[in-house]
Protein backbone atom coordinates (compact mmCIF):
# COMPACT_ATOMS: atom_id res chain seq x y z
CA UNK A 1 0.00 0.00 0.00
CA UNK A 2 3.44 2.17 0.93
CA UNK A 3 4.70 1.38 -2.69
CA UNK A 4 1.29 2.51 -4.24
CA UNK A 5 1.05 5.82 -2.50
CA UNK A 6 4.73 6.59 -3.39
CA UNK A 7 4.35 5.76 -7.02
CA UNK A 8 1.17 7.70 -7.14
CA UNK A 9 2.80 10.44 -5.50
CA UNK A 10 5.65 10.50 -7.78
CA UNK A 11 3.94 10.10 -10.38
CA UNK A 12 1.77 12.84 -10.22
CA UNK A 13 5.52 15.11 -9.32
CA UNK A 14 6.65 13.86 -12.93
CA UNK A 15 3.83 14.49 -14.75
CA UNK A 16 2.84 18.32 -13.40
CA UNK A 17 6.77 18.99 -12.78
CA UNK A 18 7.07 21.93 -15.74
CA UNK A 19 10.17 24.33 -15.27
CA UNK A 20 12.64 21.41 -13.77
CA UNK A 21 14.55 20.65 -10.33
CA UNK A 22 14.12 23.85 -8.98
CA UNK A 23 10.16 24.22 -9.86
CA UNK A 24 9.33 20.81 -9.16
CA UNK A 25 10.65 21.38 -5.35
CA UNK A 26 7.20 22.98 -4.05
CA UNK A 27 5.38 20.15 -5.65
CA UNK A 28 7.88 17.04 -3.91
CA UNK A 29 7.41 19.32 -0.74
CA UNK A 30 3.29 19.53 -0.69
CA UNK A 31 2.94 15.53 -1.30
CA UNK A 32 5.72 14.92 1.10
CA UNK A 33 4.66 16.78 3.90
CA UNK A 34 0.78 16.26 3.06
CA UNK A 35 1.51 12.40 3.75
CA UNK A 36 3.87 12.55 6.61
CA UNK A 37 6.67 11.31 5.08
CA UNK A 38 9.58 14.12 5.69
CA UNK A 39 9.77 16.91 8.02
CA UNK A 40 10.92 20.95 6.56
CA UNK A 41 13.92 20.24 8.00
CA UNK A 42 14.29 16.69 6.55
CA UNK A 43 13.58 17.77 3.27
CA UNK A 44 16.18 20.89 3.35
CA UNK A 45 18.27 18.75 4.21
CA UNK A 46 17.84 16.29 0.74
CA UNK A 47 18.01 19.55 -1.06
CA UNK A 48 21.22 20.60 0.32
CA UNK A 49 22.50 16.98 -0.30
CA UNK A 50 21.23 17.26 -3.74
CA UNK A 51 22.95 20.23 -4.43
CA UNK A 52 26.30 18.94 -3.59
CA UNK A 53 25.95 15.26 -5.19
CA UNK A 54 25.65 14.87 -8.97
CA UNK A 55 22.42 14.22 -11.04
CA UNK A 56 19.02 15.94 -11.24
CA UNK A 57 17.11 17.49 -7.89
CA UNK A 58 14.17 15.20 -8.88
CA UNK A 59 15.99 12.22 -9.01
CA UNK A 60 17.45 12.65 -5.95
CA UNK A 61 14.67 13.56 -4.06
CA UNK A 62 12.38 10.72 -4.93
CA UNK A 63 15.31 8.24 -4.35
CA UNK A 64 15.94 9.96 -0.36
CA UNK A 65 12.27 9.73 -0.01
CA UNK A 66 11.38 6.18 -0.75
CA UNK A 67 14.36 4.86 0.81
CA UNK A 68 13.43 6.53 4.17
CA UNK A 69 9.65 5.81 3.98
CA UNK A 70 9.76 2.15 2.44
CA UNK A 71 13.43 0.81 2.16
CA UNK A 72 15.75 0.45 -0.85
CA UNK A 73 12.11 -0.97 -3.22
CA UNK A 74 10.96 2.13 -1.99
CA UNK A 75 13.52 4.24 -3.55
CA UNK A 76 13.29 1.83 -6.93
CA UNK A 77 9.20 2.47 -6.86
CA UNK A 78 9.70 6.35 -5.89
CA UNK A 79 12.77 6.62 -8.31
CA UNK A 80 10.76 4.67 -11.62
CA UNK A 81 7.40 7.02 -11.00
CA UNK A 82 9.03 10.21 -10.97
CA UNK A 83 10.45 8.91 -14.78
CA UNK A 84 7.55 7.49 -15.71
CA UNK A 85 5.15 10.63 -17.09
CA UNK A 86 8.58 11.64 -18.93
CA UNK A 87 9.07 8.82 -21.06
CA UNK A 88 5.31 8.71 -22.00
CA UNK A 89 5.45 12.35 -22.87
CA UNK A 90 8.29 13.09 -23.69
CA UNK A 91 8.14 10.14 -26.22
CA UNK A 92 5.19 11.53 -27.94
CA UNK A 93 6.46 14.50 -28.31
CA UNK A 94 9.21 13.15 -29.75
CA UNK A 95 7.41 11.07 -32.17
CA UNK A 96 5.30 14.38 -33.26
CA UNK A 97 8.66 16.40 -33.93
CA UNK A 98 9.86 13.76 -36.55
CA UNK A 99 6.55 13.30 -38.14
CA UNK A 100 5.06 16.78 -38.35
CA UNK A 101 8.60 18.83 -38.99
CA UNK A 102 8.07 20.71 -35.60
CA UNK A 103 5.03 22.37 -37.25
CA UNK A 104 2.99 22.14 -34.11
CA UNK A 105 5.55 24.07 -31.92
CA UNK A 106 4.97 26.95 -34.35
CA UNK A 107 0.76 27.17 -32.95
CA UNK A 108 0.02 29.94 -30.85
CA UNK A 109 -2.07 27.48 -28.34
CA UNK A 110 1.51 25.32 -27.66
CA UNK A 111 3.63 28.91 -27.72
CA UNK A 112 1.57 30.64 -25.36
CA UNK A 113 0.67 28.18 -23.06
CA UNK A 114 4.52 27.20 -22.49
CA UNK A 115 4.84 31.63 -21.69
CA UNK A 116 2.48 31.48 -19.71
CA UNK A 117 3.59 28.35 -18.01
CA UNK A 118 7.11 30.14 -17.27
CA UNK A 119 5.20 32.78 -15.40
CA UNK A 120 3.76 30.03 -13.54
CA UNK A 121 6.80 28.41 -12.21
CA UNK A 122 8.54 31.33 -11.12
CA UNK A 123 5.65 31.65 -8.57
CA UNK A 124 6.20 27.99 -7.59
CA UNK A 125 9.79 28.18 -7.37
CA UNK A 126 9.46 31.58 -4.98
CA UNK A 127 6.86 29.48 -3.09
CA UNK A 128 9.18 26.64 -2.17
CA UNK A 129 11.52 29.11 -0.01
CA UNK A 130 8.93 30.87 1.05
CA UNK A 131 7.09 27.67 2.40
CA UNK A 132 11.08 26.38 4.11
CA UNK A 133 10.96 30.14 6.10
CA UNK A 134 10.04 28.36 9.70
CA UNK A 135 11.64 28.24 12.90
CA UNK A 136 13.21 24.93 12.59
CA UNK A 137 15.11 26.11 9.33
CA UNK A 138 15.70 29.74 10.24
CA UNK A 139 16.20 29.00 14.06
CA UNK A 140 18.19 32.60 15.02
CA UNK A 141 19.65 36.13 13.86
CA UNK A 142 22.84 33.40 12.67
CA UNK A 143 20.46 31.79 9.98
CA UNK A 144 18.94 35.25 8.43
CA UNK A 145 23.37 36.23 8.00
CA UNK A 146 23.94 33.57 6.15
CA UNK A 147 20.44 33.47 3.83
CA UNK A 148 21.51 37.13 3.20
CA UNK A 149 25.28 36.41 2.25
CA UNK A 150 24.19 33.59 0.41
CA UNK A 151 21.58 35.57 -1.60
CA UNK A 152 23.86 38.72 -2.13
CA UNK A 153 26.53 35.64 -3.72
CA UNK A 154 23.98 34.18 -5.66
CA UNK A 155 22.96 37.52 -7.41
CA UNK A 156 25.94 39.10 -7.57
CA UNK A 157 27.26 38.03 -11.20
CA UNK A 158 23.91 39.31 -12.59
CA UNK A 159 24.95 43.19 -12.15
CA UNK A 160 28.71 43.15 -12.63
CA UNK A 161 28.40 41.29 -16.24
CA UNK A 162 27.24 44.75 -17.55
CA UNK A 163 30.51 46.06 -17.29
CA UNK A 164 32.55 43.34 -19.11
CA UNK A 165 35.58 45.91 -20.89
CA UNK A 166 37.50 46.76 -18.79
CA UNK A 167 40.24 44.49 -17.05
CA UNK A 168 39.26 44.72 -13.76
CA UNK A 169 35.88 44.02 -13.34
CA UNK A 170 36.45 40.39 -15.71
CA UNK A 171 38.44 39.87 -12.93
CA UNK A 172 35.45 40.65 -10.56
CA UNK A 173 33.04 38.87 -13.04
CA UNK A 174 35.04 35.47 -12.71
CA UNK A 175 35.34 35.63 -8.99
CA UNK A 176 32.24 36.50 -8.11
CA UNK A 177 30.91 33.35 -10.47
CA UNK A 178 33.21 31.51 -7.87
CA UNK A 179 31.74 32.59 -5.17
CA UNK A 180 28.47 32.48 -6.58
CA UNK A 181 29.22 28.61 -7.27
CA UNK A 182 26.31 26.73 -4.97
CA UNK A 183 28.68 24.02 -3.75
CA UNK A 184 30.73 26.10 -2.69
CA UNK A 185 28.16 28.74 -0.77
CA UNK A 186 27.09 25.77 0.61
CA UNK A 187 30.19 23.86 2.23
CA UNK A 188 30.96 27.48 3.29
CA UNK A 189 27.68 27.61 5.38
CA UNK A 190 28.02 24.04 6.27
CA UNK A 191 31.55 25.23 8.05
CA UNK A 192 30.21 28.29 9.34
CA UNK A 193 27.63 26.02 11.22
CA UNK A 194 29.70 23.61 12.55
CA UNK A 195 32.05 26.75 14.03
CA UNK A 196 29.00 28.53 15.36
CA UNK A 197 26.77 25.75 16.81
CA UNK A 198 28.55 22.45 17.53
CA UNK A 199 28.98 22.49 21.26
CA UNK A 200 32.29 22.77 22.39
CA UNK B 1 23.90 1.58 -29.85
CA UNK B 2 22.51 0.99 -25.94
CA UNK B 3 26.00 0.82 -24.48
CA UNK B 4 27.28 3.81 -26.14
CA UNK B 5 24.62 5.83 -25.00
CA UNK B 6 24.56 4.55 -21.79
CA UNK B 7 27.65 4.86 -21.01
CA UNK B 8 27.68 8.57 -22.77
CA UNK B 9 24.80 9.48 -20.08
CA UNK B 10 26.66 7.81 -17.10
CA UNK B 11 29.40 9.87 -17.75
CA UNK B 12 27.17 13.14 -17.76
CA UNK B 13 24.98 11.93 -14.88
CA UNK B 14 28.02 11.33 -12.83
CA UNK B 15 30.03 14.06 -13.28
CA UNK B 16 27.39 17.04 -13.48
CA UNK B 17 26.54 18.15 -9.85
CA UNK B 18 23.38 21.00 -9.46
CA UNK B 19 20.82 19.60 -11.47
CA UNK B 20 19.05 19.55 -15.12
CA UNK B 21 20.51 22.89 -16.45
CA UNK B 22 24.32 22.37 -15.25
CA UNK B 23 24.02 19.07 -17.41
CA UNK B 24 23.37 20.84 -20.47
CA UNK B 25 26.54 22.07 -21.92
CA UNK B 26 28.01 18.34 -20.98
CA UNK B 27 25.67 17.23 -23.13
CA UNK B 28 25.98 19.37 -25.78
CA UNK B 29 29.90 18.68 -25.56
CA UNK B 30 28.98 14.79 -25.36
CA UNK B 31 26.26 14.88 -28.19
CA UNK B 32 27.17 17.58 -30.52
CA UNK B 33 30.98 18.05 -30.33
CA UNK B 34 32.30 14.81 -30.11
CA UNK B 35 29.97 12.14 -31.24
CA UNK B 36 28.15 14.29 -33.74
CA UNK B 37 24.97 12.50 -32.70
CA UNK B 38 22.79 15.35 -33.62
CA UNK B 39 23.50 19.06 -35.62
CA UNK B 40 23.60 22.38 -32.99
CA UNK B 41 19.94 23.37 -34.57
CA UNK B 42 18.42 20.06 -33.63
CA UNK B 43 20.34 20.54 -30.19
CA UNK B 44 18.36 23.82 -29.83
CA UNK B 45 15.06 22.07 -30.70
CA UNK B 46 15.74 19.28 -28.12
CA UNK B 47 16.06 21.72 -25.08
CA UNK B 48 13.09 23.66 -26.20
CA UNK B 49 10.74 20.50 -26.27
CA UNK B 50 13.02 18.88 -22.75
CA UNK B 51 11.86 22.17 -21.17
CA UNK B 52 8.58 22.10 -22.49
CA UNK B 53 7.51 18.34 -21.08
CA UNK B 54 6.79 17.69 -17.88
CA UNK B 55 9.63 16.35 -15.72
CA UNK B 56 13.50 16.40 -14.88
CA UNK B 57 14.57 18.17 -18.04
CA UNK B 58 18.30 15.82 -17.77
CA UNK B 59 15.50 12.60 -18.23
CA UNK B 60 13.82 14.63 -21.05
CA UNK B 61 16.81 15.70 -22.92
CA UNK B 62 17.84 11.83 -22.30
CA UNK B 63 14.35 10.36 -23.78
CA UNK B 64 14.83 13.12 -27.21
CA UNK B 65 18.47 11.94 -28.05
CA UNK B 66 18.04 8.09 -27.07
CA UNK B 67 15.13 8.05 -29.93
CA UNK B 68 16.99 10.07 -32.19
CA UNK B 69 20.00 8.02 -31.87
CA UNK B 70 19.50 4.59 -31.55
CA UNK B 71 15.32 4.14 -31.00
CA UNK B 72 13.89 2.22 -28.44
CA UNK B 73 16.77 0.55 -27.30
CA UNK B 74 18.51 4.40 -27.62
CA UNK B 75 15.84 5.40 -25.09
CA UNK B 76 16.66 2.77 -22.69
CA UNK B 77 20.46 3.50 -22.41
CA UNK B 78 20.22 7.08 -21.91
CA UNK B 79 17.37 7.02 -19.70
CA UNK B 80 19.43 4.58 -17.67
CA UNK B 81 22.56 6.43 -17.77
CA UNK B 82 21.19 9.41 -16.36
CA UNK B 83 19.05 8.02 -13.67
CA UNK B 84 21.53 4.91 -12.24
CA UNK B 85 24.29 7.76 -10.91
CA UNK B 86 22.28 9.44 -8.97
CA UNK B 87 20.37 7.22 -7.74
CA UNK B 88 23.41 4.65 -5.98
CA UNK B 89 24.47 7.95 -4.58
CA UNK B 90 21.63 9.09 -2.99
CA UNK B 91 21.28 5.75 -1.84
CA UNK B 92 24.09 5.26 -0.30
CA UNK B 93 24.07 8.57 1.13
CA UNK B 94 20.68 7.80 2.75
CA UNK B 95 21.68 4.87 3.97
CA UNK B 96 24.95 6.68 5.98
CA UNK B 97 22.61 9.44 6.85
CA UNK B 98 19.89 8.33 8.73
CA UNK B 99 22.29 6.93 11.01
CA UNK B 100 23.90 10.18 11.10
CA UNK B 101 21.91 12.97 11.17
CA UNK B 102 21.15 12.61 15.26
CA UNK B 103 25.29 13.37 15.64
CA UNK B 104 25.41 16.80 17.38
CA UNK B 105 28.55 17.63 14.49
CA UNK B 106 26.18 16.53 11.59
CA UNK B 107 23.42 18.60 12.83
CA UNK B 108 25.37 21.80 13.67
CA UNK B 109 26.77 21.38 10.15
CA UNK B 110 23.15 21.33 8.87
CA UNK B 111 22.07 24.03 11.09
CA UNK B 112 24.46 26.12 8.83
CA UNK B 113 23.19 24.77 5.68
CA UNK B 114 19.32 25.31 5.81
CA UNK B 115 19.19 28.58 5.37
CA UNK B 116 22.04 28.67 2.75
CA UNK B 117 19.52 26.27 0.94
CA UNK B 118 16.26 28.41 1.07
CA UNK B 119 18.96 31.07 -0.21
CA UNK B 120 19.93 29.03 -3.16
CA UNK B 121 16.21 27.98 -4.21
CA UNK B 122 15.35 31.96 -3.78
CA UNK B 123 18.06 33.80 -5.69
CA UNK B 124 18.13 32.49 -9.52
CA UNK B 125 14.94 34.25 -9.12
CA UNK B 126 16.20 37.10 -10.15
CA UNK B 127 17.80 35.84 -13.44
CA UNK B 128 14.81 33.53 -14.35
CA UNK B 129 12.32 36.92 -13.82
CA UNK B 130 14.76 38.68 -16.05
CA UNK B 131 15.09 36.25 -18.95
CA UNK B 132 11.67 35.70 -18.97
CA UNK B 133 10.92 39.35 -19.77
CA UNK B 134 13.62 39.62 -22.08
CA UNK B 135 13.15 36.72 -24.84
CA UNK B 136 16.32 35.90 -26.75
CA UNK B 137 16.74 39.25 -28.45
CA UNK B 138 17.25 41.10 -25.37
CA UNK B 139 14.36 43.05 -25.69
CA UNK B 140 12.73 43.60 -22.27
CA UNK B 141 9.16 43.67 -22.66
CA UNK B 142 7.61 46.25 -20.26
CA UNK B 143 3.73 45.12 -21.02
CA UNK B 144 4.52 41.99 -19.87
CA UNK B 145 5.74 42.84 -16.50
CA UNK B 146 1.87 42.74 -15.57
CA UNK B 147 2.06 38.94 -15.86
CA UNK B 148 4.52 39.45 -13.15
CA UNK B 149 1.20 38.98 -11.09
CA UNK B 150 0.39 35.55 -11.99
CA UNK B 151 3.98 34.18 -10.20
CA UNK B 152 2.67 36.86 -7.43
CA UNK B 153 -0.23 34.80 -6.95
CA UNK B 154 0.78 31.44 -7.52
CA UNK B 155 3.34 31.72 -4.80
CA UNK B 156 0.90 33.47 -2.41
CA UNK B 157 -1.45 30.64 -3.02
CA UNK B 158 0.52 27.69 -2.18
CA UNK B 159 2.37 29.43 0.55
CA UNK B 160 -0.48 31.00 2.34
CA UNK B 161 -3.64 28.96 0.90
CA UNK B 162 -1.62 25.71 0.96
CA UNK B 163 -3.05 24.99 -2.77
CA UNK B 164 -1.67 21.89 -4.57
CA UNK B 165 0.58 23.70 -7.12
CA UNK B 166 -0.95 21.01 -9.51
CA UNK B 167 -3.90 22.76 -9.43
CA UNK B 168 -2.37 26.07 -10.05
CA UNK B 169 -0.18 24.57 -13.24
CA UNK B 170 -3.56 23.18 -14.64
CA UNK B 171 -5.50 26.31 -14.01
CA UNK B 172 -2.42 28.35 -16.37
CA UNK B 173 -2.92 25.64 -18.84
CA UNK B 174 -6.66 25.67 -19.14
CA UNK B 175 -6.70 29.62 -18.62
CA UNK B 176 -4.56 30.05 -21.59
CA UNK B 177 -6.22 27.89 -24.22
CA UNK B 178 -9.00 29.02 -23.36
CA UNK B 179 -8.63 32.26 -23.83
CA UNK B 180 -6.91 31.58 -27.28
CA UNK B 181 -9.47 30.12 -28.46
CA UNK B 182 -11.79 32.75 -26.91
CA UNK B 183 -9.63 35.54 -29.29
CA UNK B 184 -9.29 33.29 -32.40
CA UNK B 185 -13.32 32.80 -32.44
CA UNK B 186 -13.61 36.46 -32.33
CA UNK B 187 -11.66 37.33 -34.63
CA UNK B 188 -12.83 35.16 -36.99
CA UNK B 189 -16.82 36.08 -36.47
Amino acid sequence: MLYLALFISFFKIGLFGFGGGLAILSLIQMEVESHGWMSEQEFVDIVAVSQVTPGPIGINCATYVGYTTAGIWGSVVATTAIVLPSLIIMLSICRAYFWMNKRFANSPYFTQTLRMLRFTVLGLIAAAALLLIQPTTFIDTTSWIIFAFVAFFTILPNFIKKKEESRLSTFNFQLSTILSHPILLIVLAGIAGYLIYAPA
Amino acid sequence: MFFQLFLTYLKIGTFTIGGGYAMLPLIQREVVERKGWIDEEEFLNMIALAQAAPGLIAVNSAIFIGWRVGGWKGVCGAVLGAVLPSFFIILAIAMIFTEWKELPAVEAVFKGVRPAVVALIAAPLVKMTKSVLCQHSGRCSVSETVYLLIPIAAALLIWLGHVNPVWIILATIIITLCSIWLSSYRSSK
